[in-house]
């Protein structure tokens, strides 16, 4: 099935398995390896893409059903300037450890301010829920998260 | 101005992690590669009958225990684990042959039509089976001062048990390995704590020449445990089928192929019997530790170790019988998780110290205090407290922030309060770091200074934490301190990542080693400088009897946690962790920290969500769907501190600290619940069923 997409921007045309997860497209088909496979079951976040400005986990997305959307990976993400206040604040806050979720994180953490430019704590946790970190015990995320919005003011 | 080592500075590696530059192995790309698909028994313990393979078309390749160049075991404490089965099975899980090929639906199509023939037979699945038919691996003991003459004389005693369930590391990467051939000289590059470990146990399974076998860990995405003596055994897998079809492997575990085979933290029991003096003083104490070590015994009699030598916690106990045994059940082998069989015997001794209190109806922290050890006390193997024990100092401030005895008196029904005093023994146990003898190299090159050494980043910061020591002591910026590529071909063999020992161990020696470069600053050649550790000359430790220093120093700890139950639910909610730590010299105020908070979750999840069980040999949880570690919605704010005590050998005075959260913080939380609803906790991880069954008074 020849699936049209936007992937970072650019317009996309692939011939493809309809069945296929998304998340083995991007890795595979184009090379994106920001996004990682932490659980193959919709569980960890660590495959989280924007969907449409929208984070949702690519193991579980056929890749049938993104026709015509835009996906937004860490490859394109990473120029924006939101993104650079997401890593500042990250790189302050300490968020990082082994970094196989961080990715994911970021993705999350655009999604939610993208929503909600001024979430509360119980927000920001509950915005990030869907992301598993099994090194951090979450405390230096959700402080990055606040550091990114004061660093990212009038972006989001 | 004197340098602050404990100010924070940022993590180098962090930028290309948030970015997602970094590449772990499963982003790694090589050339007409092939996959490897691993066939596991499905049966706990059975012979093989007959395997029957389908037709296997050309480019794909069975590779089993035939193919194996060199031993079929793979290298660790007891060499017991064939790399692949040979006539039986053991484990439901255990591996037996890889299907290896180009194309991964091909293989999946090839594994469908395996047919394997096994010869059930009786296996053993619980620890209470095994502890009836005597499947003893290891029985170790030792004991100091008379216990069994105060037993006889004694006339009151207390017993008690508790038990502890597995717990499964998920390191948010899965386990993923390669291998390759570059001419005659074998490539192995994976997730890993132990790049050593893993050479020496391709050396006995490829029955090649040492300088043939290199061994290159990529980036790690977590380990806690779980990648320290596990990826001896797919290193070996992949290597053989290198070796066989002369492409290179690729092998990377899908979470749920991970949980089913990957090693897993010890099911415990432990038996306690207490005998007291005319005030009620615990006077000696009978220490029985209970271990599954699963189908191999592996890496087992190490943990077991840590595990008893921590039975007497922070209490100095005059007399002390410790027994402690491996068993061997039909299950997956459990192996290394952080805190190292420790979490599970401190766990022991907290809780056995707040029964005893509660039922003298004295107050248990206050109770605790009367038996803590100081400087120049024995330790339980008979070793000494060198250190100066700043627990009362630790114990003051932490009950400060925490308000604790005010909440103690103030809290409600369902509402609970509970404190956890604790140690970690730093380094390896015994003469393991004699043994292991880690040499590290610094190499000098105009301004820019490389740092060789086998220790690898997998999360918790080794690379920043050794960069800034060398760059502190030699008073240059931390970005003209290079962290080599850590390859067996390039690297000494400073030890395995593990035993909370790189800071200290192998960040003292490169302090030691910069001293000296320092000296030498001026030499416009380049040159490099190597040193081996030596263990502290004042310290003796008998292996044969268990008796001595088993560790050189300790790093202590108090933690506070405040839960509230949902008297409908049983659901436990945490409210607050308050954590005080003396870890010697923090090398980085907040990457310290972030060890703390991350090993304090996981000790979280151990303590309530994270149910693991066994039935009949097989997993019950097989994916992170029905495997539940904590959220952000589960950990709440999370309040750590640090008291200075620096040590001697230590580097800037630092001593460990990774493993300390994990083994800290699960009494506190059961101590909680338990103070919440005014019952005793014998078990981990408490579930909301057990709580209800339990404050139901069954
Ligand atoms: S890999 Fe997609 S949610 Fe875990
Ligand atoms: S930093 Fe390792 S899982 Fe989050």
């Amino acid at each position: 099935m020849v699936i049209e997409f936007y992937l970072n921007n650019e317009k996309k045309k692939i011939d493809i398995d309809a069945s296929a997860r998304l998340l083995d497209v991007l890795r595979e088909n184009f090379g994106l390896t920001s996004v990682k496979e932490g659980c193959g079951e919709g569980e960890c976040g660590a495959c989280v893409v924007l969907v449409n400005g929208r984070a949702m986990n690519t193991c579980m997305i056929p890749v049938a059903s993104i026709m015509g959307k835009s996906i937004v990976t860490m490859e394109g993400y990473k120029h924006t300037d939101r993104y650079k206040a997401i890593e500042t604040g990250f790189m302050e806050a300490g968020s990082v450890q082994c970094g196989f979720c961080t990715p994911g994180f970021v993705m999350a953490t655009e999604s939610l301010l993208n929503q909600n430019p001024n979430p509360t704590d119980d927000e920001i946790k509950e915005g990030l829920s869907g992301n598993l970190c099994r090194c951090t015990g979450y405390n230096m995320i959700i402080q990055g998260v606040r550091l990114a919005i004061e660093k990212g003011a009038g972006l989001w | 101005m004197k340098e602050n080592i404990s100010k924070s500075i940022l993590r180098v590696d962090s930028r290309k992690k948030i970015n997602g530059e970094a590449k772990y192995i499963s982003d790694w790309k090589f050339d007409n590669v092939l996959y490897a698909k691993t066939i596991r028994s499905t049966v706990a313990k059975a012979k093989i009958l007959s395997i029957t393979l389908p037709e296997i078309p050309a480019g794909y390749y069975i590779v089993d225990k035939n193919e194996v160049p060199g031993i079929n075991r793979m290298q660790t404490v007891v060499s017991d684990h064939p790399v692949f089965a040979e006539n039986d099975v053991q484990y439901i899980g255990q591996p037996i042959l890889l299907v290896v090929g180009p194309d991964r639906e091909i293989i999946y199509s090839i594994v469908a039509k395996i047919e394997i023939q096994y010869k059930e037979q009786e296996a053993l699945f619980t620890l209470e089976e095994a502890e009836k038919k005597s499947t003893v691996f290891t029985d170790y003991h030792y004991r100091k001062g008379e216990p069994e003459t105060v037993f006889q004389q004694s006339g009151q005693l207390i017993e008690d048990e508790f038990t502890t369930g597995y717990q499964e590391h998920v390191y948010l990467e899965p386990q993923g390995i390669a291998a390759e051939f570059k001419e005659d000289t074998l490539f192995v590059y994976g997730s890993m704590q132990c790049p050593f470990y893993v050479k020496n146990a391709l050396l006995d399974t490829m029955d090649l020449p040492e300088d043939k076998i290199r061994v290159v860990q990529t980036i790690t995405g977590g380990a806690f445990g779980g990648k320290e003596e596990f990826p001896s055994l797919t290193a070996c897998h992949v290597a053989i089928a290198a070796h066989k079809t002369r492409h290179p492997i690729m092998m990377i575990y899908d979470r749920s192929e991970d949980i089913l085979c990957s090693t897993k933290r010890h099911p415990s029991k432990i038996r306690y019997k207490v005998a007291f003096d005319k005030n009620n003083q615990v006077l000696a104490l009978d220490v029985d530790v209970l271990l599954n070590a699963g189908a191999y015994n592996g890496l087992s009699p190490a943990v077991l170790q840590r595990a008893i030598f921590a039975a007497g916690g922070v209490y100095n106990i005059p007399h002390i019988n410790v027994r402690g045994r491996n068993f061997m059940t039909n299950a997956v082998p459990s192996g290394a998780y952080r805190g190292f069989g420790a979490p599970q015997t401190i766990f022991g001794i907290e809780m056995l110290f707040y029964n005893i209190a509660v039922k003298l109806g004295v107050d248990p922290l206050e109770y605790k205090m009367r038996h803590l050890l100081k400087k120049n006390d024995p330790t339980s193997t008979g070793g000494q407290i060198r250190e100066e024990v700043k627990l009362p100092e630790i114990i003051k401030k932490v009950i400060e922030k925490s308000d604790y005895y005010n909440k103690l008196k103030t809290n409600k029904k369902y509402q609970g309060i509970g404190i956890s005093l604790f140690l970690h023994g730093c380094g390896f146990t015994g003469k393991g770091e004699s043994v292991i003898n880690g040499k590290i190299t610094l190499e000098k090159n105009k301004d820019i200074v490389t740092l060789k050494v086998s220790s690898v980043e997998m999360g918790q910061g080794a690379e920043t934490a050794l960069r800034k020591i060398v760059a502190q002591t030699l008073k240059i910026p931390i970005e003209n301190v290079i962290y080599g590529e850590v390859d067996t071909g390039l690297v000494p063999d400073s030890g395995p990542t593990v035993a909370s020992r790189t800071t200290m161990i192998v960040g003292g020696l490169l302090r030691e080693t910069a001293m000296e470069m320092k000296t030498r600053w001026n030499e416009t050649e380049q040159f490099e400088i190597s040193k081996r550790y030596e263990h502290p000359k004042y310290l003796h430790w008998d292996d044969d009897n268990f008796s001595g220093d088993a560790y050189p120093v300790y790093s202590w700890g108090a933690n506070v946690a405040e839960v509230e139950i949902d008297p409908v639910s049983y659901e436990i909610t945490i409210k607050n962790i308050e954590a005080v730590y003396d870890v010697g010299v923090p090398i980085d105020n907040r990457a310290l920290k972030g060890q703390m908070q991350g090993g304090i979750a996981q000790g979280i999840g151990w303590a309530t969500i994270e149910v693991m069980e066994s039935e009949n040999g097989k997993l019950k949880q097989s994916n992170l769907t029905d495997y539940k570690v904590p959220t952000s919605m589960d950990i709440p704010e999370i309040h750590c501190s640090f008291v200075l005590n620096p040590y001697e050998f230590g580097p800037f005075g630092a001593k460990c600290a990774g493993e300390l959260p994990s083994v800290g913080v699960p009494p506190a939380v059961a101590e909680a619940v338990a103070n919440a609803l005014n019952k005793t906790i014998n078990h981990l991880p408490i579930t909301p069923e057990k709580l209800m069954e339990i404050d139901n008074g069954n």
